[in-house]
């Protein structure tokens, strides 16, 4: 098994490490202390130094967002730590979260000065019950300690820090939908551009919003410098990466690793290969809003940003599904589609109703009552959809969509054709149902 | 008139619009605390939420049906809650569902005549690593197969134990003994 840097990971098996004495036992608000005597604008250089890409799905370098911030802004500048984590197979942010919150604390006071911003939020999704318990937890002990407030460590900088639950909305992860929804409204995304949250964000203020996974890296990188993070993975992917494992796996898990692994290595030496010694079918290698990725594309492929785009789908938030030879794949494109059609905010047209009609269709053909032309009519919808509303939601519902039908024609028409030629054969459903619903 | 709550809740609402640099954003803490103390957000609660954090109620009511977590009906007292998107489903989810089903003769989102129990079917709750698994009021509970959720069952219906975050107490419920919190990390 390869050695990957451990570098988010490094203390969350360490007993007590969730404390504000465990973690400084271990170093643990030693960076920050260093960083407070440097000017915020050095703090920034060096993050752009290290490549550090946002962690929650966009990949968008996490430095040059900071220098969004007009110049000579005189608002009040917000942070906001987006653990709203709820894309399908992603479960890191809340390892990080439960496990390592002062870790999260820390880097977020790094961006708090290099922004020089006196007020954040945690916007941890509502379900996370305790999760958020620990986040909060220590936060009350940050501020208990003055490492948080309105004088932290006697230097005069001041910053305060709120963890906000959501409440059960998938899209309030897109981050002008969580500034939205902070604002006490629906969670609905707005226009950009022309403005994005940095220039003009919560109540009108520049406003930062990151992954709670790429605020965590920032303690190690200004501790160690940016070039010895960028020293890590890949050109144009940079240092490690938190991977959630899950499906027909014989070890799920979170796993950091420095990218550009072979993602075969992944499967096979960290997770443990496929459950029941079966063969490996497909992967969706970057949350279920990426396009899913047939076993015979994955020769060569490795897990970083380039390689997976190279080879048809994205990173994205690292959301790792793995599916084995029994899988029906008519069946999982149903799965999916229901999770988008349940999830879109409803303010645009295409991906409202655009979403339905995907769901219905594959319903009818995984149930026997598939017609000719359904194919087609779901990549025409896909094609309407993409590119056609406010956020990236209508990406997120038509690319998974597109790429079940197109990686794995043969089980759609097979359904579609013994429907058309009425044999009805018994089908293995993935998905409840019950009368009455749908 | 609006609904009065208790002394408590109305003392948290006000420390938490403290937190925020405009009061709107105290929306959906409070909320949470009318659930709380009435059991769904009834058109009370809108009214009490509205008053408190200074919105109509018609904005109050947006946002409270825009998000699932807001009950406008009343769910059972253990509200079960099965995870049902792709890494659950392909880890044998819907045999929890329909168990549930079984168990408690009902549909999703329906109460039990008792008003013990409900249960429904939920997008990813961020458990797929220990799929298939299930949310109990707020305590998550995973790496089910049906024997376990059978006996979980058992144990709740016997036990009452607390499963609930609270708002007011900004505390999480004490939960099953012996149970883990959090089983999600396994390296």
């Amino acid at each position: 098994m390869a050695q990957h840097p451990s570098i988010l990971l490094k203390n969350i098996k360490q007993p007590g490490q969730h404390t504000l004495s465990g973690y400084e036992s271990r170093g643990g608000y030693s960076t920050i202390r260093k960083v407070l005597k440097m000017e915020p604008a050095k703090v920034t250089d060096e993050v752009k130094t290290s490549g550090l890409r946002g962690r929650g799905g966009a990949g968008f370098g996490c430095g040059v967002k900071w220098g969004f911030i007009p110049k000579g802004n005189t608002k009040p500048v917000y942070l906001i730590n987006n653990a709203d984590e709820s894309e399908p197979g992603t479960f890191k942010d809340r390892v990080l979260l439960e496990l390592d919150p002062h870790l999260v604390i820390e880097g977020m006071l790094i961006c708090a000065w290099a922004v020089q911003s006196n007020w954040s939020c945690i916007y941890i999704r509502g379900e996370y019950g305790y999760p958020y318990t620990r986040i909060k937890a220590a936060v009350d002990e940050a501020y208990a300690k003055g490492y948080l407030g309105d004088n932290i460590f006697g230097t005069g900088f001041k910053h305060h820090m709120v963890v906000h639950r959501g409440a059960g909305a998938y899209i309030c992860g897109e981050e002008t939908a969580l500034l939205n929804s902070l604002e006490g409204k629906k969670g609905q995304p707005r226009l950009k551009p022309p403005f994005f949250p940095a220039a003009i964000g919560l109540y009108g203020c520049p406003t930062i919003v990151n992954n709670t996974e790429t605020l965590a890296a920032l303690p190690w990188i200004l501790e160690n410098g940016g070039k010895a993070y960028a020293a890590i993975g890949t050109e144009k992917s940079t240092g490690t990466k938190l991977i959630s494992a899950s499906g027909h796996i014989n070890k799920p898990g979170v796993y950091e690793i420095a990218l550009g692994y072979p993602l075969l290595q992944f499967i096979e030496d960290e997770c443990g290969g496929i459950r029941g010694g079966k063969k490996l079918k497909a992967v969706i290698p970057g949350g279920s809003s990426m396009p899913v990725l047939r076993a015979d594309e994955l020769a060569g492929v490795n897990i970083d940003y380039e390689s997976l785009v190279k080879a048809g789908s994205h990173l994205g938030s690292g959301g790792f599904m793995v599916m084995d030879e029994t899988t029906d794949m008519v069946e999982v494109a149903l799965n999916v589609a229901h999770f988008y059609a349940h999830e879109s905010c409803g303010q645009c047209t295409p991906c409202r109703e655009g979403g339905h009609w995907i769901e219905k269709i594959f319903r009818r053909i995984a149930h026997g009552d598939g017609l000719g032309g359904d194919v087609q009519l779901v990549e025409s919808i896909c094609g309407q959809v993409a590119g056609h509303t406010i956020c990236a939601f209508g990406e997120a519902l038509s690319w998974p969509a597109q790429a079940f039908i197109r990686k794995f024609p043969d089980e759609f028409k097979h359904k579609i054709g013994d429907a058309l030629v009425g044999i009805r054969s018994k089908r293995e459903s993935l998905n409840f149902e019950y009368e009455g619903a749908h | 008139m609006t609904v009065k709550l208790s002394q408590a809740a109305e003392d948290k609402i006000e420390e938490i619009k403290k937190r925020y640099p405009d009061v709107k954003s105290a929306v959906m803490p409070a909320l949470y605390i009318a659930q709380e103390e009435l059991g769904f957000i009834s058109d009370q609660a809108i009214e009490w939420v509205s008053q408190k954090v200074g919105m109509a109620p018609v904005h109050v009511r947006e946002v409270a049906t825009f998000y699932t977590m807001y009950y406008r009906k009343p769910v059972g007292r253990y509200h079960v809650q099965v995870c049902r998107t792709l890494s659950c489903a392909i880890c044998g989810a819907k045999k929890l569902t329909e168990r549930l089903r079984q168990r408690f003769g009902i549909k999703p989102g329906e109460v039990s005549a008792d008003g013990m129990w409900s249960y429904e079917e939920v997008e990813c709750l961020g458990s797929c690593g220990t799929a298939p698994m299930a949310e109990i009021n707020d305590t998550y509970f995973e790496n089910l197969t049906t024997e376990k959720l059978d006996q979980l069952i058992d144990r709740i219906g016997k036990e009452k134990p607390d499963l609930r975050y609270s708002t007011i107490k900004d505390k999480i419920g004490d939960g099953l003994k012996d149970c883990q919190k959090s089983e999600v990390v396994k390296f």
